[in-house]
């Protein structure tokens, strides 16, 4: 089947709406798991491969939480650009696109569940959720292991929990996981020390694009680090906890830096807005930083009724897998730059000229 | 300052996470930064990295101090594996190379003792030898203070129970 005729419009996708969600994208929860008696994916000869393949598509296929009809594909059958278009979904990880025979992905109509089969484990399950919802993500999951646990006999051992190929997804395998837009502690330059902070509490902060330590679109995805010691609800329970301080932490410096430096702020959106709405070439990375501001700009109330459904999908409709859409010709990086340039013209038509009138002025 | 993983570029990118009040540091150039997976969101953590740099050679000291060279007799992986990938083998590996793991998991993770999540299958394998430890404590308990009736109930209640565990 084909991936683009099964995926939800970037514009459906974009639309559901969760708590927290002017700052918290979205919320995962992955589950790592293999099989009792194969060796782990990477170690594998092709038939234990196989094996594990032809053992769990269909047992996962068939799960009550994969719902009517799933998708479900084997690696080697999907095209470059259908794993491409996967990787800009958040869907697979980059590791996993480059995967062929021997290697699977089982995805849910209503794209809240998916799995990828004969990762560096054979199994890695996701449930995800808009905004900030870990705990309902967490309880999606379990039972969608819970499941598959009555159908195949995955390894364990009482020491070690669940066993993995990587030491250090030893134990529950959880990796929970939310994605954050924090321009505000960007721009108040406070984003380093919220940074440190979280690492000190044992989780990861990164850019979730980008080289280094540079985030494009001040996107940022926070997640834990550990998980042998601890039970799964111990985990997202902590999470929670330093997400709703960073979401506090964010909601400020936007307060603080509207009220203290309103010309920077809205000096930077007022701009992005311009070039968004009138360039003939443009790269994805100036694109993502200009929809941050964008974003910012909406959440400040600056464009009118314009839903932040509708940044969120240029985010996503810019990334050049999805501007490769409707065009048989592969696009190079000018051609694409050209593409999305004619894309966010037409669609920032529908985007009225920033007020920054419209900001309130103090913080209450 | 020299990229920690090839040692011959600059390292430009530098992490650092405190885990159990221990500081770890890493130090990778750009493009072992790339390969590494930093900045694949899905795919990187520090400790990933940190495996495949210190904490391997632990593990092959903790191996190493008998002599011979451990190798996995089910899937034949052996300590230079694991130095090459962070990766281990097999399920069977986490016994194999059980020594040198356990310094290993100590830094990385809060415990290691699974506190988590147990395989319905197990749980209920528990709960079954719960269930015949009760059975068999009433029953002594009804002998002692000669309810023999009870202890009759018991007795087939053991029995019932015993062969529904063997069927399980
Ligand atoms: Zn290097
Ligand atoms: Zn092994």
């Amino acid at each position: 089947m084909n991936v683009l005729d099964f995926l939800i419009t970037p514009a459906e996708a974009c639309k559901r709406t969760g708590p927290h969600d002017q700052i918290v994208f979205s919320s995962r929860v992955r589950l790592a798991r293999n099989l009792k008696g194969l060796p782990f994916p990477g170690h594998a000869k092709k038939a234990d491969r196989l094996k594990a393949f032809e053992a769990l598509m269909p047992a996962v296929a068939g799960l009550p939480q994969m719902g009517e009809a799933p998708f479900a594909e084997a690696m080697d059958k999907l095209s470059a650009m259908d794993k491409q278009l996967l990787v800009e979904r958040h869907l697979i990880s980059r590791e996993h696109a480059a995967k062929n025979a021997g290697s699977g992905f089982v995805l849910n109509q209503e794209e809240t569940v998916c799995v990828m089969v004969n990762e560096e484990d054979h199994l890695r399950m996701q449930a995800l959720r808009p905004g900030l919802q870990l705990k309902q993500a967490w309880l999606a999951i379990d039972a969608v292991d819970s499941s598959l646990q009555e159908r195949v006999e995955v390894a364990y051992a009482e020491r070690y929990g669940f066993l993995t190929a990587c030491p250090t997804n030893l134990g529950t395998g959880i990796r929970v996981s939310a994605m954050l837009h924090l321009p505000g502690l960007v721009l108040a330059e406070q984003i380093n020390q919220i940074i440190q902070a979280v690492n000190k509490l044992g989780l990861a902060v990164r850019g979730l694009y980008g080289e280094g330590t540079e985030a494009l679109g001040n996107i940022f995805q926070v997640s834990n680090q550990m998980t042998l010691g601890e039970s799964e609800s111990d985990i997202v329970e902590r999470l929670n906890k330093v997400l709703l301080q960073i979401i506090e932490h964010e909601e400020n410096a936007r307060l603080k830096q509207v009220a203290e430096k309103p010309k920077v702020v809205f000096n930077h959106i007022g701009r992005a807005y311009g070039v968004l709405s009138q360039s003939h070439s443009i790269s994805s990375k100036e694109t993502m930083n200009l929809l941050s501001l964008l974003r910012l700009g909406v959440d400040l109330g600056m464009f009118g009724p314009t839903p932040k459904s509708l940044v969120d999908e240029l985010f996503l409709c810019s990334q050049p897998a999805h501007l490769q859409i409707g065009h048989p010709e592969k696009l190079d990086a000018e051609a694409r730059d050209a593409f999305r340039a004619d894309l966010l013209r037409q669609r920032m038509k529908a985007v009225p000229g920033p007020d920054h009138t419209k900001v309130a002025s103090k913080p209450e | 300052m020299r990229c920690q993983v090839c040692k011959k570029a600059a390292a430009t990118v530098h992490l650092t996470q405190i885990v159990e009040n221990q500081v770890k540091k890493v130090d990778l150039c750009e493009a072992c930064a790339k390969e590494k997976g930093v900045n694949d969101p899905t795919g990187f953590s520090l400790a990933d990295l940190l495996l495949g740099l210190g904490a391997a050679q632990k593990m092959e000291e903790a191996t190493t101090a008998t002599g011979a060279e451990v190798v996995c007799p089910d899937c034949g992986f052996t300590q230079a594996d694991f130095k090459k990938s962070g990766r281990l083998g097999c399920s069977k590996c986490y016994e194999v190379f059980a020594d040198g793991l356990d310094a290993l998991l100590k830094g990385m993770h809060k415990g290691t003792q699974h506190k988590g999540k147990v395989p319905p299958a197990v749980r209920r394998t528990a709960d079954v030898r719960a269930k015949l430890t009760q059975i068999e404590t009433d029953l002594k308990a009804a002998i002692a203070r000669e309810d023999f009736e009870q202890a009759a109930t018991l007795r087939d209640e053991l029995k019932h129970a015993k062969k529904a565990a063997q069927e399980a």
